[in-house]
């Protein structure tokens, strides 16, 4: 029990910023922050190209845009 | 807090700690979505199938902390695909479909809401999305989760044949800065189904000595629930002279029986005003176990398809897109615009689906199906 309030502890250290430190700090994020590194940059052509392979494969989902409605029987 | 304090020591302390946790995440500033607006005409052209239409994307914030979305999008189809040419007539049909959403951010926490209907003549759907993200460790790391809901009504083409069929979506998504240079993620998706799950229209072929053909037709019957899950892994990274590359695999499984793997590379290199992409995606899975091309006799087992969708099959798609920012000085009201020209092409190949259309070949010896298909996306956007 002792282990996982210590676990908890360490987590919430961790997630405010008081364990681990960043190691790649926020203005070193210039070439993340590009619109060439976007997921998505397009959100409108991306999400017509996901119902496009939808409708014709049957697989689906973990795309990483949030879907939405099909209606593509 | 009260219902905390009543439970038993151990388990209050338990939950204080995620308390803890939950609270210290909120610590560093998210960002909304820009205000845009894009306006994209789409063409499709493959398999004896053409569908073209609008979409239109408007997102416009609110204060610093409310941002909302409407999408309305068109699919007005015209049909002469293999199916049906071989058991219908060519049909011309027109779908819309109108999303609302919200997004609200509070600290570093973005929540939001959508909703979609979709309607056609013979297929009304609606959609709930929920949604929530975190970013964590001094922004280093993104955690997603979300919650989707469907509800929709399968009807047929002069006829009162009228079924339901929902669906619950469950998204966890994390994407993490691992260098200065190099972006991942990580996805799962479990999809639910439960309801009428088939194509109203499409039917199996089964051997009938007695028919001219060699076979006859009847109609499709698929179970009822369907489970699902997914998980893709991302990767992108930024090279030296200012262009990325990305690649990404996703593994799919379900309850019918049917595994799939997608891959995709992909390069984008700005130059000046424009911005090109090239990429490659390879697609493959393996049939449904009630699925068959040509089955022994009727009603041969209690489900079965013959949608070339749940077959096993292939394909490869490559795509070119270019993008051209337009500068804009006649209004401060605007910061920028772009035109956009994205072009796919997809190779399907069927391992286990037959071209049966003016064959006079034994059943089950006719040529396997295949065919291309280009799409064309043409689109205006604007920042403002």
């Amino acid at each position: 029990m002792k282990a996982r309030a210590t676990l908890l502890l360490l987590l919430a250290m961790a997630a405010s910023g008081c364990g681990i430190q960043p190691w790649v700090k926020p203005y070193e994020r210039d070439r993340l922050a590009d619109p060439i590194m976007s997921w998505e940059r397009n959100p409108v052509s991306a999400a017509y190209t996901h119902h496009v392979l939808e409708a014709r494969e049957a697989a689906r989902g973990a795309t990483g845009s949030s879907g939405g409605g099909c209606g593509c029987n | 807090m009260d219902q905390i304090l009543r439970l038993e020591p151990a388990r209050a302390r338990t939950a204080l700690g995620v308390i803890l946790l939950l609270a210290s995440l909120g610590l560093h500033a998210g960002v909304l979505p820009e205000d845009r607006a894009d306006v994209l005409y789409h063409y499709y052209d493959g398999g004896g199938v053409q569908i073209d239409g609008p979409s239109i994307l408007v997102r416009k914030s609110a204060g610093q902390d409310l941002s909302f979305s409407a999408n309305y999008y068109v699919d007005t189809v015209s049909s002469a695909s293999i199916d049906v040419v071989t058991q219908a007539s060519p049909y011309s049909e027109e779908r819309k479909e109108t999303t609302f959403g919200v997004d609200y951010l509070r600290g570093d926490t973005t929540m939001s809401a959508a909703w979609t209907r979709s309607d056609e003549s013979d297929y009304q759907a609606t959609t709930w999305n929920l949604g929530l993200s975190q970013e964590v460790f001094g922004g280093l790391t993104t955690v997603s989760m979300g919650y989707g809901r469907g509800a929709d009504d399968v009807g047929k083409r002069d006829s009162t044949f009228n079924q339901p069929a929902d669906h619950w979506r469950y998204r966890l998504g994390l994407s993490q800065i691992l260098t200065r240079n190099l972006l991942a993620s990580l996805d799962y998706e479990a999809v639910a189904d439960e309801g009428y799950l088939n194509n109203p229209y499409r039917r199996v072929r089964y051997a009938d000595g007695s028919s001219a053909t060699g076979y006859s037709y009847q109609d499709e019957v698929y179970p009822r629930t369907r489970d699902s899950n997914a998980v893709a892994l991302r990767a992108r990274y930024f090279l030296p002279y200012r262009a990325a590359v990305y690649a990404g695999y996703r593994y799919y499984d379900d309850s019918w029986g049917i595994g799939a793997s997608t891959f995709d590379v992909g390069y984008t290199h700005p130059w000046r005003r424009w911005t090109f992409d090239v990429g490659y995606r390879y697609y493959t899975q393996n049939a449904a176990d009630f699925y068959s091309d040509l089955f022994p006799y009727a009603d041969a087992q209690n489900f079965l398809a013959r949608d070339k969708e749940l077959s096993t099959f292939n394909s490869h798609a490559l795509r070119f897109a270019v993008g051209y920012e337009v500068p804009i000085r006649f209004t401060d009201m605007l910061d920028k615009g772009s035109v956009n020209l994205v072009y796919d092409h997809f190779m399907y190949s069927y391992d286990d689906f037959r071209d049966i259309r003016g064959s006079g070949a034994t059943p089950g010896s006719e040529p396997l199906y295949s065919f291309s298909a280009g799409v064309l996306q043409l689109f205006f956007s604007l920042w403002f």
